[in-house]
């Protein structure tokens, strides 16, 4: 069997396990959910008339918020959903069937693969039940055409598998579950201290460079123009920078840290 | 001349300035049972890790199957089978589907994965069990479920790092079973244990590891003949009897509660003779008479135990402590 087709058996096979882990205790996902879910209806529903009369001026009501908060919770989701996989790649790490699988003839980068396209997956999947919320409560993507919408996928795929390559890393680099799910919370506090509840311009002078060039907002911006039509400017490049800056650093990250010899 | 399913020569490792592995030789003739006899932390697991290629050496010229592990641990890897001393098991997804994870990971065909896992299923009685989640499996049944898992591939050397730790006599007895049967299949058997009844019972040879060297090596009879400690004992039910038995021999050991004397032997049938013969001249008759050969108890505790004390004081000093460490550190991980 050549290398390549190697690669790929071996990977699928270890995605099976994963997708099987996640099917079989749905709970990880699904509480990592909460978060994103609840803050959508807490910022809608409970501060909404605020913050729309802050973003849109007196007058505006609560649907102009719902949909100027919908990208970065959707955003904020696929952040959620891979502390997910940082804690299942910790645990995996912490168990025996990792060490048979290293004495095994198998592609030595399977085990990193499969954890990360079977995130990536739930990621989507994620942003399509917290999307599907959005819609039931009042979200409309206006005058999006159909090449904006691949291109607002392919946004969220890329950023879940940026995303997912820094999990992955900060799961290898924890001793236990725990811990990793620590070192991973930075991925959902991010996104507030982005555009993704409030205009960059409304945050405090000295901390609006943070805000503005860190890896969600440029995100939440190109997607905000994908499905609203607002302007993106010079969003799309840094999006589409840091999401292959992060994977490129995730994955040398997590694969030197699998290739290192295992306590 | 016999092939060598493993053979190392200068094998070494440390951690820091810890030395595990202090230049050991091995070597495994293909089809037998070899077995890795030591205290907690002397080495085994550590030997174990590199041999398997889960960890690297820091030195030595070493060969499973005939392959080099520097350079073609992938060929190493498609010839062994390793079952750890921590169950290798998938504990989220059920046994079943843990022997097909292998038959898939091995690229068997879909009906090949089948007939393979449920075929080692039945052997290792875990039919009833394969629908559940390998989690809730006792420690015997993870450990089966564990060694089925290094079937699959049919691997022509396996690794077994103290196989029975943890297991009820029962289990214990069965996993002999299991690992007779491997090896009546031709499959070469690398073991490490810390029971000494296991090695005698299993292994064709032994290594006695310890302090990162090997400290004796030979089949069980060979090792029991490098220690003294054989004797005959001399069991008596009359008090009278065993009084004047004692008051006539010298060197000899009183067991006054027992009734017993032992005296020491090598088990040969011309000491055995004068025994008898001393027996019957001073006129006394010992009620049972029994012959004892050193056991690989003896053996261990000989070539094991901390190294200073029978001769000096001094160098017990360091020893003692650090085989401490070792045994904490063992029990904390």
């Amino acid at each position: 069997m050549s290398a390549l087709s190697l690669a790929v058996r071996d990977s699928a096979t270890m995605l099976r396990r994963n997708l099987l882990h996640a099917r079989r205790y749905p709970s990880l996902t699904l509480n990592l959910l909460l978060t994103p879910v609840m803050l959508l209806l807490l910022f809608v529903y409970l501060f909404g008339d605020t913050m729309s009369a802050g973003i849109a001026g007196s007058g505006a009501d609560r649907s102009d918020y719902i949909a100027y908060v919908v990208p970065g919770i959707l955003l904020m989701t696929i952040g959620s959903t891979v502390i997910g996989a940082a804690v299942s790649v910790a645990t995996d790490m912490s168990e025996g069937i990792v060490a048979r699988f290293r004495t095994m003839a198998i592609h030595r980068g399977s085990v990193l693969i499969g954890h990360v396209i079977g995130s990536v997956l739930q990621s989507i999947a994620s942003v399509v039940l917290v999307g599907a919320i959005a819609v039931a409560i009042g979200f409309r993507s206006t005058d999006a055409t159909a090449l904006e919408w691949l291109a607002a996928f392919g946004l969220l795929v890329l950023f879940a598998l940026a995303l997912t390559w820094i999990a992955v890393g900060m799961g290898m680099a924890s001793p236990n579950a725990e811990a990793a799910s620590n070192s991973a919370m930075p991925l959902i506090l991010l996104p507030l201290i982005s555009s993704a509840f409030i205009p960059i311009d409304s945050i405090p002078g000295w901390f609006q460079p943070i805000a503005e060039y860190q890896p969600f907002t440029p995100a939440i911006e190109t997607l905000r123009g994908l499905l609203l039509g607002t302007g993106i400017g010079h969003n799309g490049w840094l999006a589409l920078g840091w999401s292959i800056g992060l994977t490129a650093l995730g994955y040398r990250w997590s694969t030197a840290s699998f290739k290192r010899d295992p306590k | 001349m016999t092939s060598l399913a493993i053979a190392a020569n200068g094998l070494r490792k440390s951690y820091g300035d810890k030395v595990v592995l202090d230049g050991i030789d091995l070597a495994v003739p293909a089809g037998t049972v070899f077995s890795l006899l030591g205290p907690n932390g002397a080495g085994k697991t550590t030997a174990v890790k590199i041999l398997s290629t889960l960890i690297s050496a820091d030195g030595g010229d070493l060969h499973v199957a005939g392959h080099d592990l520097a350079a073609d641990p992938q060929a190493v890897r498609a010839a062994i089978g390793v079952t750890g001393q921590f169950s290798a098991v998938d504990g989220l997804i059920t046994g079943e589907e843990n022997m097909l994870l292998m038959a898939d990971l091995h690229h068997l065909s879909k009906r090949e994965g089948r007939r393979v896992a449920t075929e080692l299923l039945e052997r290792f009685d875990l039919v009833e069990a394969a629908k559940k989640p390998a989690a809730s499996y006792s420690g015997g049944m993870k450990r089966r479920l564990d060694i089925a898992m290094t079937l699959v591939g049919s691997p022509r050397i396996i690794f077994l790092d103290e196989p029975t730790t943890g297991l009820d006599p029962r289990s214990r007895h069965n996993m002999w079973g299991i690992i007779r049967e491997l090896v009546s299949d031709g499959v070469t058997v690398f073991l490490t244990t810390q029971y000494l009844d296991e090695a005698d019972e299993l292994a064709d040879r032994i290594a006695v590891l310890s302090d990162g060297k090997i400290a004796a090596e030979g089949s069980a009879d060979e090792l029991k003949r490098l220690i003294p400690g054989g004797h005959v004992r001399l069991r008596f039910a009359d008090p009278a009897a065993y009084r004047s038995a004692s008051a006539a021999l010298r060197e000899v050991t009183r067991d006054d509660e027992a009734l017993s004397l032992q005296l020491p032997s090598d088990g040969s049938q011309r000491e055995l003779r004068s025994i008898l013969n001393w027996l019957d001249s001073v006129g006394v008759e010992a009620d049972e008479l029994t012959v004892h050969t050193p056991d690989l108890d003896d053996v261990f505790f000989a070539l094991t135990g901390p190294t200073g004390s029978t001769s000096s004081t001094s160098s017990t000093g360091p020893t003692v402590p650090a085989a401490q460490n070792d045994q904490s550190k063992e029990t904390a991980r």
